[in-house]
């Protein structure tokens, strides 16, 4: 592990978060260092999802800070804070379903380029839009599937059309929501390298279930039960750490 | 790049681009049509048709692109309509409005204004609406458009109740607008315009962002697209259509009043993009045609037309998906997706 | 002073007939998903149910059960045949196929009462006024009126919070698979609870007949109301559409009533008469543009 001084890229403060009677975020501190890959894992109905709501701005938290390169962002529209360099993925993906793939990155490359207000030009024939499309297709993998519609794709496609789109971003920060669910042994080797690749290039707030994926890739892990962190640490440590292994691993080590 | 398709697809779109240019022919030669065969009253019906085409185009903007169930689009179209009275009503008078603005009963000059002052309206009551969605946004734009009927009830210096009677056709240079077939160019021109432009739009990169708004709003969002403005954008797009048609409607009915602005003609509109697919580009026009046509032929039968035009409704809304173009797939026995 | 109290009244009159239409729309959008526009044909429906049979029998006995019963089988029989078929449709379509029927109950009608007004006489008992406060006398059917709508918002409560149907219908809101795995028949007790909105409908229809005209279009005049009210008070909570209802009623009222005579100190009579009723009118509207602006989901919307 390398030396940091520096700033980290994230940092989020005493976050709280309630539903409620259901306190879903409990005084959550974190951090993401820039180019680090830093894996949020815990059993289901822990809150990661809510988490990465929070970070988003999709869910409002009730109390606590966010900052992101220095900047609080905590009070910004989803929107601004994507324009900032975070991006996200859906757990369940979130696509345009009546478009192909390769327009569904396409707009994500035109979102990326400022403002839409361009009424008359046809953006089917855009090449800055079409060809920066094809490049983030094919780093995640899809290459071949640009003309295929998006209902017409399989469920692992699909993961990988997510990934294709927050690359289109360029972010600094993604905030990937179980890449892995659901994809079957080929497509999950391929999501992994396709991961492995990105690695080092920014940094990854990697939640996941998939525990090979996770000892693999993590450079650190935070561990979150019921909305807390209860251990944080590199992939060693918390292998050893007994509150874990008795509130998670022991349990679902799968 | 080489798509294999490439050649294909420029066949059809040529195929396509012919059957438009027929069309377009077979509706120019309308009003010659109509006096061949004896039926002088049809241009008039074309006519209206033609201009509530462009009504239901613009609301399909709306509606049909970006998702936006607007059940007040009347209002922008009686705003407009009512532009075209109140400065024919200055005109005659001779008296400015607000003591500074001239009347008018140019076509050049109420046109234009009737589109920016529907723009203007959408642009206030659609800023308060976007702020909601979904089932609330349904019920606010149809509360907004009644409190501007009301508000054109209660207009009673400009006819209140009864409206306004529009005596002669807003005039254009060089040509006769009170001639019935000249004017139906004119408004099949304008229809031809309107249409070209929402083809470009939808096509845009704008229109791209439309369509995402309407399947994911969530993911559009996190591509960093702020959608609050660009759903605005297009409801002022559609408002400003809207009064275009209005202001055309006053001129052919030459008369205009509270009644453009009823619900029950939000919910026409509505039926026209349903009827003809929301989300296709001449689909609006094809809704038109055919629910005037119908109305019209319904009402010839009985007076109580209505009674079997809602079941009628119901029946297309429980049994084809995609209006006319759904009907079409059921009939075929095809796949509806 | 004793002006005031009046009109407080009538507003709190118009607020609960407005609070049986929105719950009924409010119960039936929160629990079903379903936008039902034709709930205002059920309050005509009732009205006019109420209004034929008075005009035959002359007992309003017969004339008010006439009125509940006829609202609440055609709002079963309209779920039966057509709402239940856009449960999983989207709010469009419900709004289309809705507004058809809309189109139908009113032409159907016209063709059955023609297009004149019927008017109902007020029952005996109910006739005349009462003393509420020193010099000031009110209408009994009103006041019988604004008693049978609270008894009504209480009787609702009471059976969503605290009756094994209202918790049947509290769950189904959120889990239908819940509800079916109690052994419940979900789409008779969908049926029963749109017969349920189509009452309240009804109810308020056949307690309009006496001090309204009875005629072909009443319902969607007060359906867009009815939309105001639920979208100042929050889609989906009845508490919401109790509280829309009353603040609705009570400054749609007091408007009519008070803004002329305002307007009349500062400009000429027929001129304040005039913007005075225009502003009035748009009164409502404007209140609920300003609710939108400060809370975009209503005063108390529902949870989630």
């Amino acid at each position: 592990m390398t030396e940091r001084t520096a700033e980290p890229l994230l940092r989020v403060t005493r976050l709280f978060k309630r539903f409620g009677g259901v306190t879903a975020t409990d005084d959550l501190s974190l951090d993401v260092f820039a180019g680090e890959v830093h894996a949020l894992i815990g059993p289901n109905g822990a809150g990661k999802t809510t988490f990465i709501g929070q970070l988003m701005g999709e869910i409002a938290p009730d109390a606590g800070e966010i900052s992101f390169a220095g900047e609080r962002i905590d009070r910004l529209s989803t929107p601004a804070r994507v324009r900032r360099g975070l991006a996200r993925t859906f757990q369940i993906t979130e696509l345009l379903t009546e478009e192909t793939a390769l327009d569904n990155v396409a707009l994500a490359v035109q979102a990326g380029q400022g403002h839409s207000f361009r009424f008359f030009r046809d953006a089917r024939r855009d090449r800055s839009l079409l060809e920066p499309a094809h490049e983030h297709l094919a780093a995640a993998g899809l290459a071949e599937r640009g003309g295929v519609r998006v209902s017409a794709l399989s469920h692992g496609e699909r993961k990988q059309l997510e990934l294709a789109i927050v690359l289109a971003a360029r972010p600094r920060l993604l905030l990937l929501d179980e890449p892995m669910a659901g994809l079957g042994a080929a497509e999950s080797r391929r999501m992994v390298d396709a991961l492995a690749r990105m690695k080092g290039g920014v940094g990854i707030l990697l939640v996941e279930h998939d525990m090979d994926v996770v000892f693999a890739l993590a450079d650190r892990i935070s561990v979150l039960v019921y909305g807390r962190i209860i251990a944080s640490g590199t992939p060693a440590q918390i292998q050893a750490d007994p509150q874990v292994r008795a509130a998670y691993l022991g349990e679902g080590d799968a | 790049m080489v798509d294999p398709l490439k050649t294909g697809g420029a066949q059809r779109s040529a195929l396509k681009l012919l059957a438009l240019a027929v069309l377009l022919a077979l509706l120019a030669a309308l009003p010659f049509i109509a006096t061949a065969t004896g039926q002088p009253a049809m241009t008039s019906l074309a006519t209206r048709i033609v201009i509530l085409a462009i009504a239901a185009a613009s609301l399909n903007l709306a509606l049909g692109y970006c998702g936006l169930v607007s059940f007040g689009h009347a209002a922008w179209y009686g705003v407009g309509g009512y532009v075209v009275g109140i400065l024919w009503r200055h005109h005659v008078s001779g008296e400015p409005l607000f003591g500074f603005i001239p009347g008018s009963d140019q076509l050049l000059v109420t046109l234009p204004l009737a589109i920016l002052v529907a723009g203007l309206f959408s642009a206030v009551l659609g800023a308060l609406s976007l702020r909601t969605s979904g089932v609330q946004f349904i019920m606010i734009t149809l509360a907004f458009a009644q409190m501007l009927f009301f508000f054109f009830v209660a207009l009673k210096a400009y006819g209140g109740d009864d409206g306004l009677i529009v005596r002669r056709r807003n005039a254009l240079p060089f040509i006769d607008t009170r001639d019935g077939p000249t004017f139906y160019w004119v408004c099949l021109a304008f229809a031809v315009a309107w249409f070209l432009l929402m083809w470009r739009i939808v096509n845009s990169r704008f229109g791209k962002v439309l369509a995402g708004i309407r399947q994911s709003e969530r993911r559009m969002a996190a591509i960093g697209v702020a959608t609050y403005r660009y759903k605005l954008v297009c409801f002022i797009i559609s408002g400003m259509g809207a009064g275009l048609a209005g202001a055309l409607m006053a001129n052919h009915a030459r008369f205009v009043s509270p009644d453009m602005l009823h619900w029950t003609q939000s919910g026409e509109l509505m039926i026209m993009v349903i009827l003809g697919g929301a989300g296709t580009l001449l689909g609006p026009a094809a809704g038109a045609a055919v629910l005037i046509g119908l109305e019209t032929q319904l009402a010839a039968w009985t007076e109580h037309w209505q009674a079997i035009l809602g079941p009628l409704l119901v029946l297309m809304i429980l049994f084809t998906r995609g209006g006319l173009s759904g009907l079409a797939r059921l009939v075929r026995g095809g796949r509806n997706d | 002073m004793p002006l005031l109290i009046e009109q407080a009244l009538n507003g709190l009159q118009l607020g609960v007939m407005l609070f049986l239409l929105a719950a009924g729309l409010t119960l039936i959008f929160g629990i079903m998903g379903v936008i039902n526009l034709a709930q205002g044909s059920l309050y005509m429906v009732g009205a006019y149910a109420m209004a034929a049979v008075a005009a035959k029998t002359g007992s309003f006995w017969l004339a008010a059960p006439a009125g509940l019963l006829a609202a609440a089988v055609a709002g079963m029989a309209m779920e039966y045949l057509v709402i239940r078929k856009l449960y999983a449709r989207d709010h469009l379509d419900q709004v289309l196929a809705t507004f058809g029927l809309i189109l139908f109950f009113n032409q159907m009608t016209t063709l059955i009462f023609g297009r004149q007004p019927l008017f109902v006489e007020i029952p005996d008992f109910l006739e005349g006024s009462v003393p509420i406060v020193a010099g000031v006398r009110y209408p009994l059917y009103r006041l019988a009126i604004i008693a049978v709508g609270l008894a009504t918002a209480v009787g609702l409560y009471v059976l969503i919070a605290r009756t094994r149907l209202g918790m049947l219908i509290r769950a189904g809101a959120t889990n239908r698979d819940m509800v079916r795995a109690l052994g419940v028949d979900i789409r008779l007790l969908y049926t029963v609870l749109f017969g349920l909105g189509a009452m309240l409908a009804g109810l308020a229809g056949v307690m309009a007949g006496p001090i309204l005209s009875v005629q072909v279009g009443m319902g969607e005049q007060v359906l867009i109301l009815t939309f105001v009210v639920v979208v100042i008070g929050g889609v989906g909570s009845i508490r919401g559409a109790f509280a829309g209802a009353m603040i609705v009623g009570i400054v749609d009222t007091v408007l009519r009533a008070f803004l002329p005579g305002l307007l009349r100190q500062v400009m000429m009579g027929p001129e304040a008469d005039a913007l005075a009723a225009g502003l009035s009118a748009m009164g409502v509207y404007l209140l609920m543009a300003i609710v939108l602006l400060v809370r975009p989901k209503g005063l108390l919307p529902a949870h989630g």
